[in-house]
């Protein structure tokens, strides 16, 4: 076993920064191919810069861009969350997609029965009630993985696939709303996250920055968070000291999936239905907030933050640079293989080399094993 | 008879494994059912050999989503150079041999990749492999939208098998399986075989079997761990890319983003079923994949007697929900086999633990 | 110039020196080994010997020094160089895949082919037979490595060191996991051997085994040669203080023991294993408060699943367990602790700490959830800092800190807090699994005197060790496990006899008929491998 140094807390903050530099760059590189196979056929050095500042421009060059930006990021901290409380009890939890799919879901049902109720009522029962939805998604392949050992990284990825067929058959045979032109559900009415004057804020963001204090007093200071991380950490020693790991797993991967349920919520929420056809980008997005954020609830903020803003800009990016949006996936792609080598970051820019394994390390060891206690 | 809310369930489930014996003996449906297991064994059979090395490889989903894009591409390009004519095997073009060859070099670029994470940079695996995934989708969606292909360059042609081979009573229809089918399906049962005999009885095969388990008592006999490590790692990537090449080329004609739509990690599941042999894995893949075939021909050719009424009775009134069950057949099969066998069927010992070479402690 | 010159040692290390950030491994280290020779490396754990043996077998490379095989200057530069030249390793722990067969893990690196691609088994398989013969035993290539005993599986390494024509022959630490049955049959093939021509490279700690086999005998301390002997010119008292350099005290204080009432009862206790067979027996045993009991036995005999049966972390089929008087069968891992058990765990580092943790968490492990160290569901942070500052002076745990992480410390220091946080607690029953392991001469100490301690406080103990030196000098009371059932039950010393309890440990009380070959004991519950058997020669 390696020798642990104690945590160096300016690392921390360094390799993720470094890391969205690199990527940036990197994706300069295919922003110029872009312009290349675009409609002008030209080299234009110059094209990411003006990709970047449309983006900037596009999250913070106003009062609403800010506004958007903040709206983005809400549910990817709830998503961010999602998979970052997971990591640190060694889950990873791919299964925010479907975890978001039936917190929108059935806020989306409850919405409509409680359309009626003023909206003090209606929107935190609606919003009660995706977190429920979604702590069951998170549920199922926690308790497999407690009994039967079977992998979550395997079971999520396969209920999001499956939850995402079955909730879209549902829309479309049971609760089609007569009417539109597509298949949806009927409003929510009273249930709407509406927008705080004529930006898009709505109230559901307040909702979401509490969860990240509110993790961090569980992770840290509580008995229930010392036992999350210790099984996450250990999870045999903790058996030996008396913790229950099954229990744990079970109840990890449950508050994740609230975590991403409430996320499902409020974006349905926001729509004020549920389309049959509901595609969003929240579910994966989180993965890459987490891991960015170092699976810690001030990282997934400002993660959160961050990857809400490029999605919030790319609209106009794409408008005035001509170069799609998707290429925020793509930069999420790369900041991740730098996160993970981060070895080579470190060398690039002659940072001291941290010896031992974060927790994100943790991962792998669990994967054809039964879990014990 | 067990009745359940008015349903006869013994009687239901007589007459399903009737309609299944005789859809899968006179169906024609074994071609269609080796097709889909394609990509799955294939990508299993890469999962073997990362993991049999001793590394973990979840990001088989982006390799084969990867490789496909690649494979169409190329093709396309090609086939916009070099239009030629189809030949009689199969139908093949300059253009479709070019794809499948990039697909390859594709799938063995990005297997570079994982294994430099995974085994030099020691990262955690599962998290290196989900990069991948995260990455080839963010990348192939990112060309296609760019690059708005409007043309294709066509697939493989299956083999027509002659009628008395196919009709033979009894047989017929394990024969078709394997003939009336295009060149990369038709590959895979050799290819399993193959790397199955190989894994087994051969000197490779051996020293791959001990650096996943023991990978220190390997390096002290003086057997380099990291470049067995690394070459059967990027060997897998051959696998996955003729996985993704299958899907543009021989599949389907064209490129959707996300087409792999989950393959890579059903194909994790086929492996795990198939206890990380070759041959398992493609059992694994033929059952998976089995139950869609099956929705298919369920949904084509439906059964007769009470089954069949009761199973359009359903179709009448949830048409998309039925539908959507049978699309989604192979998840659910996949949670449900994995949460049977897993603690049953055990992976290799060292598997996901880089491998650090110590100096005495 | 005499003109009839003797021919070189087969082997000669000259000035070997090996430095690592911090310490100097090995300090101009001389060794020479003859053809046909025994040769003892002896010191304490942590001397230099494995790091010597490691540049011979070319895992390191040696700053300074020269290492010469029959006068000729070499560089070996990899295992595979060294096995090329004639240098086997039997490593202390094995290097063998348990899933694969004998004839897999010789083969393995020296493969017998049949053409370019693939093996030839057959082949393999004759020549395996033959060696074994040729050195006195029976084996079946085609068993699995598992299924055999730790006594068979190290005469497996030895067969892939002779199938790869090793003439040096390096064994570390070869009797640690040996019966002293064992020890004797391993003995006789190693002196086969050296008969035949083989160099033998014995490296030990034990220094009556080593005074028994060798021919020569080199003593390692703090990484230089301080003396090599014959061991007609030596003995214990001289060996041990060469290897320590002063005179140490080879046992603690023991003191009599006033036992009390029972502590721990065990009625007919069955517990299977994780394979699903019967690994504790029907066993019925009793702890008392303010004694040692010690159970000795070779490991795999049940010891594991019985202690996990006690703790709680293992399902018992039958019987009952009693702890203070209370039926604990059933309880689960957290109650039986409340109740008064203590557990220092067999693997430190795996089941005792968390290493990413800090140390102020990891005394608290067991009980973070009670006062003071938390309030109903929020943590008190100052009580529990508090309280390792206090632990960490009394049981002089050497850190700069509380906060750092517990994989920072030592081994010694990390079995300290593990103790700390056991001990200092009031408790009915202590159980000690390997508890000085891999430790130093200080660290094991301290932790006998705790034990000690412990006891003459009141606690019963529960002592579970392979190494039957520390079980002869704690022990008030000595029981024998053997394929899952108690089969002796003594007092301790000064009454107990070392051969005795060895052959219990091996033999398990039967006595073998004459000429008939002893089996060597394996895996508890497991059917015993009959297709591997062994000659006493």
């Amino acid at each position: 076993m390696r020798r642990l140094r104690p945590k160096s807390y300016v690392g921390w903050l360094v390799v993720p920064a470094l890391s969205i530099l690199l990527a940036l760059l990197v994706a300069s590189i295919l922003i110029i191919a872009s312009g290349l196979v675009g409609p002008e056929k030209k080299v234009n050095l110059l094209l990411p810069l003006v990709a970047y500042r449309s983006l900037l421009v596009g999250s913070f060059g106003s009062f609403k861009g800010i506004a958007n930006m903040i709206v983005a990021a809400t549910p990817l901290m709830l998503t961010g969350l999602a998979v970052g409380v997971g990591l640190k009890a060694g889950l990873f939890n791919i299964g925010a997609t479907g975890q978001v799919l039936m917190g929108g879901f059935t806020a989306a049902l409850i919405g409509v029965s409680v359309a009626d109720a003023p909206p003090m009522v209606a929107i935190p029962v609606a919003l009660l009630g995706g977190m429920l939805a979604g702590a069951l998604a998170g549920f199922i392949p926690g308790f497999l993985k407690a009994f039967t050992g079977a992998h979550e990284v395997v079971t999520t990825i396969m209920l999001n696939a499956f939850i995402q067929l079955m909730v879209s058959g549902l829309v479309n045979d049971v609760f089609r709303a007569p009417g539109f032109s597509f298949a949806r559900t009927a409003p929510v009415g009273n249930a709407i996250l509406a927008g705080a004057g004529n930006t898009t804020l709505h109230i559901g963001v307040i909702f979401a920055i509490l969860c990240i204090p509110l993790t961090y007093w569980l992770l840290w200071r509580t008995t229930v968070g010392f036992e999350i991380r210790a099984v996450g950490a250990n999870p045999t020693a903790a058996l030996y000291a008396g913790m229950k790991p099954r229990r744990m797993i079970i109840l990890t991967m449950s508050l994740c999936g609230a975590f991403a349920g409430l996320a499902g919520a409020i974006e349905i929420l926001r729509l004020g239905y549920y389309p049959a056809v509901f595609g969003t980008s929240i579910g994966f997005d989180g993965i890459t907030v987490a891991l960015l954020g170092q699976a810690n609830p001030i990282g997934i903020m400002l993660s959160a933050l961050l990857l809400g803003a490029m999605r919030a800009g790319a609209p106009l990016m794409q408008i005035q640079a001509r170069v799609p949006v998707e290429i925020i996936d793509v930069i999420q792609g790369v900041i991740l293989i730098f996160l993970a080598a981060e070895i080579v970051v470190r060398r690039i820019f002659r940072l001291r080399t941290a010896p031992g394994a974060g927790e994100l390390q943790t991962i792998t060891r669990t994967y054809g094993e039964k879990v014990v206690g | 008879m067990d009745v359940l809310f008015n349903i006869p369930i013994l009687g239901f489930i007589l007459q399903f494994l009737v309609y299944l014996v005789n859809v899968i003996v006179n169906g024609h449906i074994t071609p269609i059912i080796l097709g889909l297991a394609t990509p799955i064994a294939l990508g299993a059979l890469c999962g073997v050999l990362n993991e049999r090395s001793g590394v973990v490889n979840i990001g088989i989903e982006g390799m084969m989503l990867f490789s496909a894009y690649v494979a169409f591409m190329v093709a396309l390009l090609v086939h916009q150079a070099f239009p030629a004519e189809r030949s009689s095997l199969f139908g093949a073009t300059p253009a479709l041999i070019a794809g499948v060859v990039a697909a390859i070099a594709a799938g063995v670029l990005i297997s570079l990749l994982h294994a430099w994470l995974s085994i030099s940079v020691r990262a955690d695996q599962i998290i290196s492999g989900t990069i991948i995934n995260i990455t080839a989708l963010g990348l192939t969606s990112y060309l296609n939208r760019l690059i708005k292909p409007f043309d294709s360059a066509g697939t493989f042609q299956s083999f027509k098998p002659p009628a008395e081979l196919v009709n033979l009573p009894g047989v017929g229809w394990i024969f078709e399986m394997f003939t009336a089918v295009g060149p990369i399906a038709m590959s895979v049962i050799v290819l399993v075989i193959i790397l199955q005999i190989l894994l087994f009885r051969s000197r490779w095969g051996l020293r791959t079997r001990a650096v996943g388990e023991h990978p220190k008592a390997v390096d002290t006999v003086g057997i380099n761990v990291i470049r067995l490590r690394y070459r059967n790692v990027l060997l897998g990537g051959v696998f996955a890319g003729l996985a993704g090449a299958y899907l543009t080329l021989e599949a389907t004609g064209s490129f959707q983003n996300n087409m792999t739509a989950g393959r890579g990690f059903i194909a994790l599941a086929a492996m795990i079923f198939g206890r990380w042999t070759p041959v398992g894995a493609f059992g694994g893949a033929l059952l998976f994949m089995g139950s869609q075939a099956i929705g298919v021909a369920i949904r084509l050719a439906p059964p007769a007697g009470d089954l069949g009424t009761f199973l359009a009775g359903i179709q009448q009134a949830y048409p998309s929900i039925y539908n959507n069950f049978f699309t989604g057949l192979p998840y659910l099969l996949t949670i449900i086999v994995l949460a049977g066998v897993v603690g049953r069927s055990i992976p290799p010992a060292a598997d996901g633990k880089p491998y650090e070479k110590e100096s005495s402690t | 110039m005499s003109v009839a010159q003797s021919p070189p040692p087969r082997l000669q290390m000259r000035g070997i020196t090996k430095r690592y950030p911090g310490v100097v491994a090995n300090n101009q280290i001389d060794l020479d080994v003859k053809a046909g020779e025994i040769h003892a490396l002896l010191g304490e754990n942590g001397a230099g010997k494995t790091t010597l043996m490691n540049i011979l077998f070319g895992l390191a490379r040696p700053d300074e020094g020269e290492i010469l095989l029959d006068g000729q200057p070499v560089q070996i530069t990899d295992p595979a160089d060294a096995i090329a030249r004639g240098i086997g390793m039997v490593h202390q722990h094995f290097m063998l895949i348990p899933v694969l067969t004998v004839a897999e893990n010789i083969l393995l690196g020296a493969e017998t082919m049949a053409n370019s691609i693939f093996l030839d088994r057959s082949e393999a398989r004759r020549r395996i037979i033959e060696l074994g013969k040729r050195f006195g035993f029976e084996i079946d290539p085609d068993a699995r490595v598992e299924t055999l005993s730790v006594g068979w599986q190290q005469r497996v390494e030895i067969l892939k060191a002779l199938y790869r024509q090793a003439q040096i022959l390096v064994l570390d630490e070869p009797t640690a996991v040996l019966t002293p049955q064992e020890t004797v049959e391993i003995f006789a093939v190693l002196r086969r051997l050296a008969a035949e021509g083989q160099s033998i490279i014995f490296i030990s700690h034990k220094l009556y085994e080593v005074l028994e086999i060798a021919d020569r005998i080199t003593v390692i301390r703090h990484g230089e040669v301080v003396g090599t002997r014959q061991p007609s010119q030596t003995n214990e008292d001289d060996l041990a203080a060469l290897m320590v350099g002063r005179e140490i005290q080879l046992a603690v204080e023991r003191g009599t023991s006033h036992p009390a009432e029972p502590i721990l009862t065990l009625e007919n206790l069955t517990v299977r294993s994780d394979r699903g067979q019967e690994a504790v027996r029907g066993v019925s045993l009793t702890v008392r408060a303010g004694e040692i009991l010690g159970i000795a036995g070779v490991a795999g005999n049940g010891q594991d699943e019985l202690v996990e049966a006690i703790t709680g972390l293992r399902h018992s089929h039958g019987g009952t367990i009693s702890l203070a008087g209370e039926n604990i069968t059933g309880w689960s891992v957290r109650d039986r602790r409340e109740h008064g058990l203590g557990y220092v765990p067999g693997d430190r580092q795996k089941f005792g700490l968390i290493l990413e943790f800090p140390i102020s968490d990891n005394l608290v492990l067991t009980r973070y959830y009670n006062r003071p160290f938390a309030r109903g569901i929020q943590r008190v942070d100052p009580a529990i800092e508090k309280w390792a500052q206090e632990k960490i002076k009394e049981f002089d745990i050497r850190t700069p800190s509380w906060a750092v992480p517990a994989g920072t410390l030592s081994g010694g220091n990390q079995q300290k807090v593990i103790v700390a946080r056991e001990f200092s607690r009031d408790l009915q029953l202590m159980i000690l699994d390997q508890p000085t392991r891999g430790l130093d001469v200080g660290s094991i100490e301290f932790i006998h005197k705790q034990a000690v301690r412990k006891r003459d406080a009141g606690t019963g103990i529960l002592l579970v060790s392979a190494e039957l030196d520390e079980i002869l000098e704690l022990a008030d009371r000595i029981a024998v496990m053997y394929r899952g059932k108690i089969v002796a039950l003594m007092d301790g010393r000064p009454t107990a006899n070392k051969e005795e309890i060895g052959l219990l440990m091996a033999t398990g009380g039967r006595v073998p008929a004459e000429g008939s070959p002893t089996e060597p004991s394996g895996q508890a519950g497991a059917t015993p491998d009959t297709s591997v058997r062994g000659e006493t020669s």
